[in-house]
């Protein structure tokens, strides 16, 4: 015994923990739990980091996300990681109450464990709900409304539910203090309190046995069971990181209450009940959004009072088997039901957030100036971003952080003569009209090494738009990011004053909508209206 | 049997041990392989200074043409700074000082010893720390006190007449 142990007990309290009994019987089934655990401390630390770098309020998150997402380092996995192990953490809760449930670990005298349990899955349930408010997107914002509006609606206690969650149906800065605080503050101890209870309802009553296991030998779970545990927690880590770091979580637009065109939908693993809504109307309508859901809350708690059969082999239990068919059955016909009625938005544009858009400061020309960039393959002799590392070299100079000292006059001059204004200089001559040119060099006198590689990833709707723009002389008139002339309204701001279908029909016969106004019709094709329209709206006020 | 014993095989017994000493390995490699892919990534978040997306700019602090030599002003202007996701506008001052004809220069507002606001004493002829009672000589020298190096400086250049700032650079320690 050591020094520690005799003041502290710490090595007495592991080494029980760790040589605890179990029956012959436990194996790989039983790693879900572990894994529940793992993810929720992986939820709890990320958590924190954000924490470090996020305002929790409506006027700040947003930002506050966009700064994690665009320019803090590692941002993108610390987020990654907590989105995706959110939905791993749905995923794995519902895993090990499935093996408990075929398995039938409930049964006496397991019944608070599994209750303890069940509540579990409901706080892990809330924390999805809580946090999906939290980067006060549109997404965040619509899908917020929804679930605060269900809320309000439960009979005799909906209006004091609608204003413990911060305002009467309309989500703000209140709610938004409560779903942070509920976030935050109360769930997590909550959590691990429960969690607490539970490892100890388990340990006090062991590892549920299986038939059989009465006759043989029980085994420690140090390593033998700890090392599967182990494996399958790191089989889930490495595909929670792989996730984080390969698949980008998207951020949509500021939260915009007065987006009439926003199609709200939940988080994924909320869909079967977002769909289970659409089955009742009018009066029954808390016959989905209420009762149903909590009659599936009390059955799925009442579970080991129902069933008090003798324990079985797993295999024999085919009632079970059949519940949790049924169950996914249900599960996954409502979820594809939602996913295949979600209607296509009207312009299939959407723009990524969690990237940079430094270019969305550009003028109309600077952007015109990135398509031709991009028509004319510069990209396959110069580079925009080298000083990355394992950017490739290329032929010509790197245009983003060598600083350009020359004049846009002798860039045009260089663009059409190559040879005679560098000499020796092996670049073709581009064959462009010299207002295309123009434009080229308007983009390239703006590039610098920090935004190089926000403005060389414009989108390319937007960049078609202000091709559209160039062409069709729209800067006579219209002002975009301060310039062009004022004889029209400067466009920026247009998403406040008007909808996309109303500058769509304005295109078309301007006068029927402005009358007085003298701007020509434009007849444009599908494509072109929808990348000018969302170019439009995309522009900072 | 012996035979097969020396030929390799392990006994039962051997196997077992083999295996737990497998197992245990397992365990402490993979969970070191888990703390090392959250710990590092989250002392890079928190330690690598952020991507900075302003070039800082030139501002303008105010008219040096009717400044006497040797006599500081404290001018006070306002800047952008960048602090986290906000861009902030702000005043700042700055203590400025034409010490010859063709040297120019501004003093950042802290004391270089624990970031005090000091002031110039007119009676003294010096700057003056309230907090622990650093003094620095005109031209920003250590006189006395606590301070580890003189006062820092802001680049600056003038244009018409007109005193423009950059950024702040910390001086160099005493030596």
């Amino acid at each position: 015994m050591s020094w520690l142990d005799h003041r502290t007990g710490i090595e007495t309290a592991i080494r029980s923990f760790l040589y605890e009994e179990i029956p012959a019987s436990s194996g790989w089934h039983q790693v879900f739990g572990s894994i529940a655990v793992f993810l929720f401390l992986v939820q709890a630390f990320t958590g924190a980091l954000l924490a470090f770098n996020y305002a929790p309020t409506p006027g700040d998150a947003y930002n506050s996300l966009r700064y994690i997402l665009t320019e803090v380092t590692g941002g993108h996995l610390i987020r990654g990681l907590h989105h995706w192990g959110a939905s791993m953490l749905i995923v794995v809760v519902v895993l090990h109450t499935t093996q408990v449930f075929l398995y039938g670990a409930y049964k006496k005298p397991r019944e608070a464990t599994w209750m303890v349990g069940v509540i579990l899955l409901l706080l892990t349930m809330a924390y999805g709900l809580t946090g999906y408010l939290l980067p006060w997107d549109n997404r965040a914002y619509w899908g917020t409304v929804v679930s605060t509006q269900i809320a309000s609606h439960i009979p005799f206690v909906g209006t004091y539910m609608s204003r413990l969650l911060g305002g009467d149906n309309a989500v703000g800065v209140v709610t938004f203090a409560r779903f942070y605080g509920l976030h935050v503050l109360l769930l997590p101890p909550a959590t691990a309190l429960l969690i607490a209870t539970h490892i100890y309802l388990v340990r006090k009553h062991g590892v549920a046995p299986a038939p059989g296991d009465e006759v043989k030998s029980r085994q420690k779970f140090y390593p033998r069971q700890a090392f599967k545990d182990t494996v399958a927690i790191f089989a889930a880590f490495v595909v929670l990181f792989v996730m984080a770091a390969a698949v980008r979580v998207p951020l949509e637009r500021l939260a915009d209450p007065t987006d009439t065109t926003y199609i709200p939908r939940p988080d994924w693993y909320f869909l079967f009940l977002f769909q289970s809504l659409k089955f009742f109307d009018g009066p029954l309508a808390i016959v989905g959004s209420v009762i149903l859901p909590s009659f599936a809350v009390l059955a799925l708690l009442l579970v080991p009072f129902v069933d008090r059969t003798q324990v079985m082999r797993v295999t024999r239990r085919t009632v079970a088997f059949g519940v949790v068919a049924l169950a996914l059955l249900g599960w996954t016909g409502l979820t594809v039901a939602a996913i295949v009625t979600t209607p296509k938005p009207d312009t299939a544009i959407a723009i990524d957030f969690s990237a940079p858009t430094d270019w969305m400061g550009l003028s109309p020309q600077e952007m015109a100036g990135i398509g031709y960039f991009r028509k004319e393959n510069c990209a396959s002799c110069h580079s925009l971003e080298t000083g990355k590392p394992g950017a490739p070299s290329r032929t010509g100079p790197d245009l983003a952080n060598v600083p350009i000292k020359k004049t846009a006059a002798w860039m045009i001059e260089h663009f059409k003569h190559p040879a005679a204004m560098v000499p020796g200089s092996s670049m073709p001559a581009i064959q462009l009209s010299d207002a295309q040119l123009n434009a080229l060099a308007a983009f390239l006198l703006k590039l610098t090494p920090r935004n190089a590689e926000a403005l060389a990833n414009a989108p390319d709707f937007a960049v078609q738009a202000a091709l559209l723009y160039q062409a069709k002389n729209c800067g006579s008139c219209h002002q975009v990011n301060g310039v062009g002339m004022k004889i029209g309204p400067p466009l920026n701001g247009l998403a406040r004053r008007h909808t996309q279908a109303w500058v769509a029909r304005h295109f078309a016969n301007p006068e029927a909508l402005s009358p007085g106004s003298f701007m020509p019709p434009y007849q444009f094709s599908q494509r072109e209206m929808d990348n000018l329209v969302a170019y439009l709206f995309t522009l900072p006020d | 049997m012996p035979v097969t014993d020396q030929s390799g095989a392990q006994t039962p017994a051997q196997a077992d041990v083999t295996r737990r000493k497998f197992h245990i390995a397992m365990i402490y490699g993979l969970w070191s392989l888990m703390a090392a892919a959250l710990s590092i990534p989250a002392a890079i978040y928190l330690l690598i200074p952020p991507k900075l997306r302003k070039r800082p700019e030139w501002v303008e602090a105010g008219d040096v043409s009717a400044l006497e030599p040797r006599v500081p002003v404290e001018m006070v202007f306002r800047q952008n700074r960048v602090d986290g996701w906000k861009v902030q506008s702000e005043k700042t001052t700055a203590w400025v000082v034409k010490l010859s004809d063709a040297q120019t220069v501004a003093y950042g507002p802290q004391c270089t010893h624990l970031g005090c606001a000091y002031h110039w004493d007119d009676n003294r002829n010096y700057f003056l720390c309230p907090c622990h009672t650093s003094i620095f000589s005109v031209d920003g020298a250590v006189v006395s006190g606590p301070a580890p190096r003189p006062l820092d400086r802001y680049e600056t250049k003038v244009e018409n007449g007109k005193l423009m700032l950059g950024p702040l650079r910390q001086s160099k320690e005493k030596t």
